[in-house]
């Protein structure tokens, strides 16, 4: 897999996928941060 | 006496005679920079310290660009060295409330969504004969974001440094064209027509201090290549966040953040020197700039529409159009869009989430290309 044809397909593919699956990963971690310290009425202070 | 004042007129008069056609059409395109920046207001905190930069480094025999020139100087210690782009992203941190954002993470995917333009350009990019080093720089225009533009170009194709960043941050003020009659095309009246609740405010003071440090840890070893991007937007969100630091963050958002578009601005324009502008390629550029930001909409969009259907209609697609990292100009439009459908639809907090992610997703989509292309040995 040398030729830039391929190198292209493959940062294209790895680019988007693996941008959507770190984005994903990072979703899921703040839905996770927001249980470990929820929101109390002190934050809105 | 006659030979001395002719050598003297010589030296008088050496930029009129060595004056061309192309760096007469490269101050006549300084001019119409330095118009769009105060007459119509585009960009002018960048466009007009570029214009003003083509300007200057167009003169001839001026020298701004040679080495030991003022431009010259400018551009190493800030473009070449990767610094001054990096320096930005902490203002834009500061800037930044990623709120809406954590209010509703899952719109973080339309963040990802919006960059997929990026790789679909790099492959047209290829296909219209341009290296792939120059093909990645060329896709990220389509991030709307200008400092990640400028920071992956100046470390792949800094003969393109120019016509990308004009072409990143001149598009930047097209997107409430460009993207209005793609989001119409690719919804239907109904999803328009989606009404989303109201923001409601359940992000904990500690979780908006724990978001920087855990996104750049997370960003930072997924795609090490973009640490200093990420890791500079986070710092500065991090000063915004702590509350213990207002000077540095004050300092952030305006003083260093003035001071370096001012001189990432000259920098850039010094780039547009005339025989390296005018050639083919800048038009190619332009071309494929303006491809990848419909391609960045439409791909946010079908997202949006995507969420919509797996949500059972509870996510209107418009909003997948602020994907994309033009903060907070994607949001506004979305806005409009919803408004122009039904009055009862504020869709501005959910675009804002989305376009804070779209923030994070350049950033995120270029440190991947940087790191898959030193993977394949590239960079």
């Amino acid at each position: 897999m040398t030729d830039v044809w391929s190198i292209g397909y493959a940062l294209a593919v790895l680019g988007m996928g693996g941008t959507l699956v770190t984005l994903a990963f990072i979703a899921v971690l703040v839905v996770l941060l927001k249980r470990l310290f929820p929101y109390s009425p002190e934050d809105a202070r | 006496m006659d030979v001395a004042i002719r050598a003297g007129l010589e030296g008088l008069f050496s930029g009129v005679a060595h004056l061309d056609l192309g760096q007469l059409f490269m101050l006549a395109l300084g001019c119409l920079l330095l118009y769009l920046a105060i007459a119509r207001e585009i960009e002018p905190l960048l466009l007009l310290p570029i214009g003003f930069g083509a300007i200057l480094v167009n003169i001839p025999d001026a020298g701004l660009m040679a080495e030991g020139g003022v431009l010259r100087t400018f551009y190493n210690a800030g473009v070449a060295s990767e610094i001054f782009p990096v320096l930005v992203f902490i203002g834009i941190g500061a800037l930044t409330d990623f709120g809406p954002l954590l209010e509703n993470p899952k719109i973080l995917l339309l963040g990802a969504a919006g960059q997929f333009g990026i790789f679909l350009t790099l492959l047209l990019a290829l296909l219209l004969g341009f290296t792939l080093q120059q093909a990645a720089s060329i896709g990220v225009i389509g991030a709307m974001d200008g400092p990640t533009a400028i920071y992956v170009s100046s470390k792949f194709a800094p003969d393109l440094l120019g016509p990308i960043s004009v072409a990143a941050y001149s598009y930047m003020s097209l997107v409430p064209i460009v993207q209005p009659p793609i989001m119409r095309l690719l919804t239907t009246k109904d999803e328009r027509l989606i009404v989303m609740g109201g923001v409601k405010r359940t992000v904990s003071r500690r979780a908006k201090l724990v978001f920087p440090i855990m996104v750049v840890i997370v960003g930072s070893i997924i795609a090490p290549q973009g640490t200093p991007l990420l890791g500079m937007i986070m710092l500065g969100n991090l000063l915004r966040e702590s509350g213990v630091v207002e000077r540095l963050k004050q300092a952030s958002e305006n003083e260093i953040a003035n001071i370096v578009t001012l001189l990432l601005g000259i920098s850039i324009g010094a780039t547009m020197q005339a025989e390296i502008f005018l050639r083919y390629q800048t038009l190619l550029i332009l071309l494929l700039g303006f491809v990848a930001i419909c391609l960045d909409t439409a791909t946010g969009v079908l997202f949006g529409k995507l969420m919509c259907a797996l949500s059972g209609g509870k996510i209107n697609p418009l909003i997948g159009a602020a994907g994309i990292s033009a903060f907070p100009m994607a949001a506004r439009v979305v806005q409009t869009e919803g408004q122009r459908y039904s009055k009862k639809n504020h869709l501005l907090m959910h675009a804002m989430g989305a376009n804070t992610g779209g923030q994070i997703g350049s950033v995120i989509a270029a440190g991947i290309m940087l790191s898959v292309l030193r993977g394949l040995g590239y960079g």
